[in-house]
């Protein structure tokens, strides 16, 4: 794999965040993910989708640096990835016994940011935990603890924020309130790619869709273009990925 | 590190009944042991029975009396006695509980004694009883008492020779012996032989008296030498052999001071190890590890930061405990800081054994009781004593000795506090290198920590 920072390079087209050419990943035998190339632009809210082993988390951990590829090349423009990407586990990646605001100090100190008390402020304000700030993050409910999440991934102002299952554990209200905070963040120009088994959420946020099957990158685009792919008339969005996934056999 | 540092200090800060038990149950183990090993036993409670009656105790030996009663003192000094004053009595205390023996001292001891030192007759006995099930304190009652009774026996019989001997004296050399009340001079043999020679010498030369009292002065001659021989034999078998012992490991740790440095060691690795499985193991529960691993701190950094972590609460904890034991035992404070190399060495090896047990059991809890398991047979372990095991076994646990952290740490601090050998560099290097050692292990251990 080769990562390489900044305007510096030549394979980065302009006006694009992050390009994966070739991604593959073996765990022994079995092909986790199988040459997934995709590049992605600022602004743009990414879902990720397919059925399970269809190699999401795997992608997402390629993405976040916490996985190496066996095979291709990732380029990230402005920052190295990895570092450069924000990244929010599934599952809250948090000290329960600390507050919210020493769980955001923590990881913006080890960040090396030049002012880490400027970047607890600015992510308090933006979760809307001001409030909540002394409080311990194992006291919090689960939506907030998700906030608090995203917050520590973005505490590097990354270009790139990856989210893997953002949504999974909260209930409606915490979601929506949790969608409308990813949403404005992308407004901002911030690239967010989630995974998800919710189809609904990516018909309803995400501006492209990658889906995936037993590690292939199956289709990118719209959701708008996935139905108009499979063609005829499917009921809705999860109707016509179905179909989709049928036509090509998985 | 010093951020990872600082938060797993405000972690520990807020759990107070983890860090109390962390600290307080070691501790207390840690002074059980050490008092354990460091008090000697208590005496038994025992009933005791005389039944000889005050003024009949006495042993008449030729011309000299020993006394009984005295050397009943002796057994009385091993033992907590409960005097009573029947043998129902002393039985009935026994049974009860109230003692856990009965020694009865029957009325016909004195002469029983008497009749087997005049007479080579009988077999004088003294009766014991006891009412325990717990073999442990049993053989802790049988020891006490049958080891002063041997005592008592062994002085009766020295008392015996020492008797034989001054009569064989007086038949050999003369003397004046009490008989009935009366101050008799004994002749003696050598002057007898004397005597007769003279005799010889001053009777006609053809006289038929010398050819007898030839043969009377060659049978003295015989017996003189005969009795000669036998009084330093005889006054020898009191003491058949003495022994000259000399300590060729030169200058031994002070039972106290080897007992402190146990406590402290048991305390040191209790808190040490458990303390960095456990917080390792919890990068792992709260889901942090990936997240502080991707770039923010390296694994060789985390586990130096657990170690470092673990190893100086625990150097803390233990050098205060020391401290506070220093008051009641003497511990050499002018060492002092090779206390806090010895203890901070220790600290760092079982930091990482700690740190290998947490990247092995993953989970809190697991490693928790992973870091309990391993703790406990390690202590065992180097603290059997060498000659308490057989050739084989020794060299098993010797190794296994080798292989963690306690032996080598108890070395340097016994040294630390004490200045007795072996010196403290060997057991220092010793623990560098299993430090470096089980670092090692728990790097490999990581590769595999962050996997659901």
């Amino acid at each position: 794999m080769s990562t390489t920072a900044g305007n510096r390079n030549p394979a980065v087209p302009p006006g694009t965040t992050l390009t994966a050419r070739s991604l593959t990943k073996r765990f022994g035998t079995r092909a986790a993910l199988n040459a997934v190339s995709f590049e992605l632009s600022p602004g743009e809210l990414v879902g990720i989708v397919g059925p399970n082993g269809a190699g999401k988390t795997t992608l997402l951990s390629i993405l976040a640096g916490v996985l190496t590829p066996d095979e291709g090349e990732l380029s990230q423009l402005g920052r190295e990835i990895g570092w450069g990407a924000g990244w929010v586990p599934q599952t809250p990646a948090l000290y329960s016994k600390l507050s919210v605001a020493e769980n955001l100090r923590l990881f913006a100190r080890l960040e090396k940011l030049a002012d880490p008390e400027a970047a607890v402020a600015r992510m308090l304000a933006q979760t809307a935990l001001e409030d909540r700030a002394g409080e311990e993050v194992g006291r919090l409910s689960g939506g907030n603890q998700q906030r608090v999440n995203i917050a520590i991934g973005l505490l590097s102002e990354p270009a790139v924020l990856l989210l893997d299952e953002p949504s999974a554990s909260l209930d409606p209200r915490q979601r929506e309130r949790l969608w409308e905070f990813i949403s404005g963040l992308a407004g901002r120009g911030t690239t967010v790619v989630f995974s998800t088994h919710n189809v609904a959420e990516v018909e309803r946020f995400a501006t492209r869709v990658l889906l995936l099957a037993d590690g292939e990158l199956l289709f990118t685009g719209t959701p708008s273009d996935l139905e108009r792919a499979v063609g005829g008339d499917p009921r809705d969005f999860e109707t016509a990925l179905m179909q989709f996934l049928h036509q090509r056999g998985h | 590190m010093r951020w990872l540092l600082v938060k797993d200090l405000q972690i520990l800060k807020r759990s107070p009944l983890l860090v109390g038990l962390l600290v307080v149950y070691p501790i207390a183990i840690a002074l059980m042991i050490g008092f354990a090993l460091s008090s000697p036993p208590g005496k038994p409670t025992v009933a005791f029975y005389n039944q000889v009656p005050p003024g009949q105790g006495d042993i008449k030996l030729g011309s000299q009396q020993i006394n009984v009663a005295s050397y009943a003192s002796d057994l009385l000094s091993s033992i907590k006695p409960i005097t009573v004053h029947s043998e129902a009595q002393a039985i009935a205390k026994v049974r009860d509980g109230d003692a856990l023996a009965a020694v009865i001292i029957p009325s016909a001891l004195p002469q029983q004694i008497q009749s087997l030192v005049t007479q080579g007759v009988g077999r004088p006995t003294v009766m014991l009883y006891l009412n325990t099930k717990d073999p442990v304190e049993k053989q802790f009652v049988d020891q006490a008492i049958s080891s002063r009774l041997s005592q008592v026996e062994q002085a009766v019989s020295k008392q015996v020779l020492r008797v034989a001997v001054t009569d064989l004296q007086e038949v050999l050399s003369g003397g004046s012996v009490q008989i009935l009340g009366q101050n008799v001079q004994l002749l003696g043999l050598r002057n007898a032989r004397t005597i007769v020679a003279g005799t010889i010498a001053s009777l006609p030369s053809r006289s038929s008296l010398r050819v007898a009292l030839h043969q009377v002065v060659g049978f003295a001659d015989l017996a003189i030498e005969g009795l000669a021989f036998a009084s330093p034999v005889l006054g020898s078998i009191g003491t058949p052999l003495t022994v000259d012992e000399t300590q060729l490991a030169g200058r031994t740790t002070p039972t106290d001071a080897y007992a402190a440095a146990i406590a402290v060691i048991v305390s040191l690795m209790f808190v040490t190890v458990l303390l960095a499985a456990g917080m390792l193991a919890v990068e792992r529960s709260e889901n942090a590890y990936a997240r502080l691993v991707r770039g923010l701190v390296t694994p060789g950094r985390l586990l130096a930061e657990k170690i470092a972590l673990s190893g100086g609460c625990a150097t803390a904890v233990t050098l205060l405990m020391a401290a506070f034991v220093s008051l009641f035992v003497h511990l050499d404070w002018s060492r002092f800081e090779l206390w806090v190399l010895a203890l901070a060495f220790g600290g760092i090896a079982f930091g990482a054994l700690g740190v290998a047990i947490g990247g092995v059991a993953r989970e809190v809890s697991a490693a928790s009781l992973f870091a309990f398991l391993v703790s406990l047979p390690i202590a065992f372990v180097a603290l059997v004593p060498a000659s308490a095991v057989s050739g084989t076994l020794k060299s098993v646990l010797d190794v296994i000795a080798f292989l963690f952290p306690f032996k080598a740490a108890l070395q340097a601090v016994s040294n630390a506090f004490s200045g007795t050998p072996p010196g403290i560099g060997l057991p220092l290097l010793h623990l560098a290198v299993l430090a470096i050692a089980f670092g090692v292990l728990a790097r490999l251990a990581l590769r595999r920590f962050a996997v659901r």
